[in-house]
């Protein structure tokens, strides 16, 4: 298992080793022309007038809005889960629990990318102070909260049900139970697919700049049309989403070895 | 009496398990729930602090009808403690934690005065060490001790143990016995289910043999083990016995 993960570990980057080698090739970065070129580029896209400060906010932006979204999906993922869990568990809520299905089935069933564009033109549409930021993070949050209450109900479905029955027979209310008994540990379970939706949220905010957001993808862009110059910019772009996304990857694997090792009462 | 149960029935679906259970348990008394693998016991127990609801019958707690509606069970629970077979220690907590989650919370106790709980009843179930342990460090036989422990936080008036043994290694189940034991002799109200037939007979004042869902045969130790009437009361304590 662990041998297997390693050897998949080293494809994975070899594989990303030849993908970056083949888009430097696509860039002319293999000929001295081509080299002299790819510099002349490289300063006009980057040095020049500091524009690497374009990615730079780009990428701030672009983090700020992925932080925030994660946050709201786990704060809404974590209220939809409790309903569900709790009417499967023989709480009256009927309502409730409707509510919360019908949400997770249109924040599911529709590209989060339209539900950005009609909360931007249609809903908010009037709201023309409003910081095109808000939107963003109240648009991918409560998208992302729909995936994350189905992470959160398998977590909380993955514990014992003595353990609700332990914490209800001491004379824990349902909700006391739940809250301190319950989420703790499904929680804790969950924590590496947390870290998966922010690296799911991460990519899918690449397209904020529909609403004009300069996040880290519409940066790259803005640097094209400066610089009327079409390959460097966008790999550039690629390269940094990359190398976050392989970075927090890595994390996740530790998290989840560390978590394994240390579980179980 | 402490509870009193009146033809208490209880069906899963189809499956009717408990078919009109009178019975009742007084104070200090210590009774053993035997009888055969899904005869219904755990079910009977689960009953009395409402862990199942109740099809019909009536479960009285200090006179008070437990199943009714404007009953707030939340209120009983906290006065019958429960022990189960595979513990349910909570592992996201200490053992301090476990045992004073539930008086802190209900605001039975602050924490400090929790704190001493745990310790005196810690050093009671001989875990006076193990204070800020984490549950998986723990070995079966001390999981249980930490449970009951957990359970008597509460100061129950009534204790329901539903197999406390039967996931124990052999080897543990003497340090757990040896706790309960020490409980009975203090005068605790308990209801046992258990397979431990050597220790029903030396600790309990009265034996239930549930079969099929009713009480089939009842009495003292003496009675129930050495003089069974009932046909399936002999069966089936030649079948356990033998072992
Ligand atoms: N939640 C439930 N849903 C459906 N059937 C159940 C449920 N709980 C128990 N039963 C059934 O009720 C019957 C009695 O179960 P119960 O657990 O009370 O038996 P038991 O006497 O405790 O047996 P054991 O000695 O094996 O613990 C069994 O047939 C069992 O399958
Ligand atoms: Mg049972």
């Amino acid at each position: 298992m662990t041998m297997n993960n390693k050897t998949r570990g080293d494809y994975f980057l070899g594989l990303c080793l030849i993908i970056l080698i083949f888009l430097l090739y696509r860039s002319g970065f293999f000929t001295v022309e081509a080299w002299q070129n790819f510099v002349d580029h490289f300063y006009q896209n980057f040095i020049e007038k500091d524009r690497y400060m374009m990615l730079v906010k780009g990428l701030r932006s672009t983090i700020f809005m992925t932080l925030f979204a994660t946050l709201i999906g786990v704060a809404v993922g974590i209220i939809l889960s409790v309903i569900r869990v709790a009417h499967a568990g023989g709480i009256h809520i009927p309502v409730l629990n409707a509510l919360a299905d019908c949400y997770i089935a249109v924040l599911r069933g529709t590209p989060a990318m339209v539900q950005l564009l009609i909360w931007n033109f249609t809903i908010f549409a009037s709201a023309r102070d409003l910081n095109k930021m808000y939107i963003a993070i109240l648009a991918f949050g409560l998208n992302s909260g729909a995936y994350v209450a189905e992470i959160f109900r398998g977590g909380i479905e993955a514990i014992d049900r003595g353990q609700m029955e332990a914490a209800r027979s001491l004379g824990l209310s349902y909700g006391k139970s739940m809250r301190l008994v319950i989420l703790p540990q499904a929680i804790r379970n969950v924590v590496p697919m947390l870290f998966n939706e922010f690296i799911v949220l991460l990519k899918e905010t690449s397209v904020a700049g529909y609403i004009g957001i300069d996040d880290l993808t519409r940066a790259g862009q803005n640097i094209q049309a400066l610089t009327m110059e079409h390959s460097q910019p966008l790999i550039m772009v690629a390269i940094i989403y990359l190398l976050i996304v392989m970075f927090l990857s890595y994390l996740v694997r530790r998290l989840e070895k560390y978590l394994s090792r240390s579980r179980r009462g | 009496m402490i509870i009193e149960v009146e033809n208490l029935k209880k069906s899963f679906g189809e499956l009717n398990v408990l078919n009109g259970i009178t019975t009742g348990i007084n104070k200090g008394e210590r009774i053993a729930v035997i009888g055969p693998s899904g005869s219904g016991k755990s079910t009977f127990l689960r009953c009395i602090n409402r862990m199942e609801e109740p099809t019909s019958g009536v479960i009285k707690f200090n006179g008070e009808d437990i199943t009714s509606e404007s009953c707030d069970i939340n209120l009983i629970r906290r006065r019958v403690g429960m022990v189960f077979q595979h513990f349910y220690l909570f592992p996201h907590l200490t053992v301090r934690q476990n045992i004073t989650l539930a008086p802190v919370q209900l605001n039975i106790m602050n924490q400090k005065e929790a704190d001493e709980k745990a310790k005196y009843l810690l050093n009671r179930v001989g875990l006076a060490d193990k204070l800020n342990e984490w549950p998986d460090k723990l070995s079966g036989g001390q999981k249980q001790r930490v449970a009951i422990a957990r359970a008597m936080a509460m100061n129950p008036e009534v204790l329901l143990f539903d197999e406390p043994t039967s996931a124990l290694d052999p080897e543990m189940i003497g340090e757990v016995l040896d706790v309960m034991k020490e409980l009975a002799d203090s005068g605790m109200t308990m209801y046992l289910v258990t397979h431990e037939m050597g220790f029903a007979k030396e600790v309990a004042d009265r034996i239930l043999f549930i079969d099929h869902g009713i009480i089939s045969e009842e009495g003292t130790p003496s009675e129930v083990f050495d003089n069974p009437k009932q046909p399936r009361t002999i069966e089936f304590l030649s079948k356990v016995l033998r072992r």
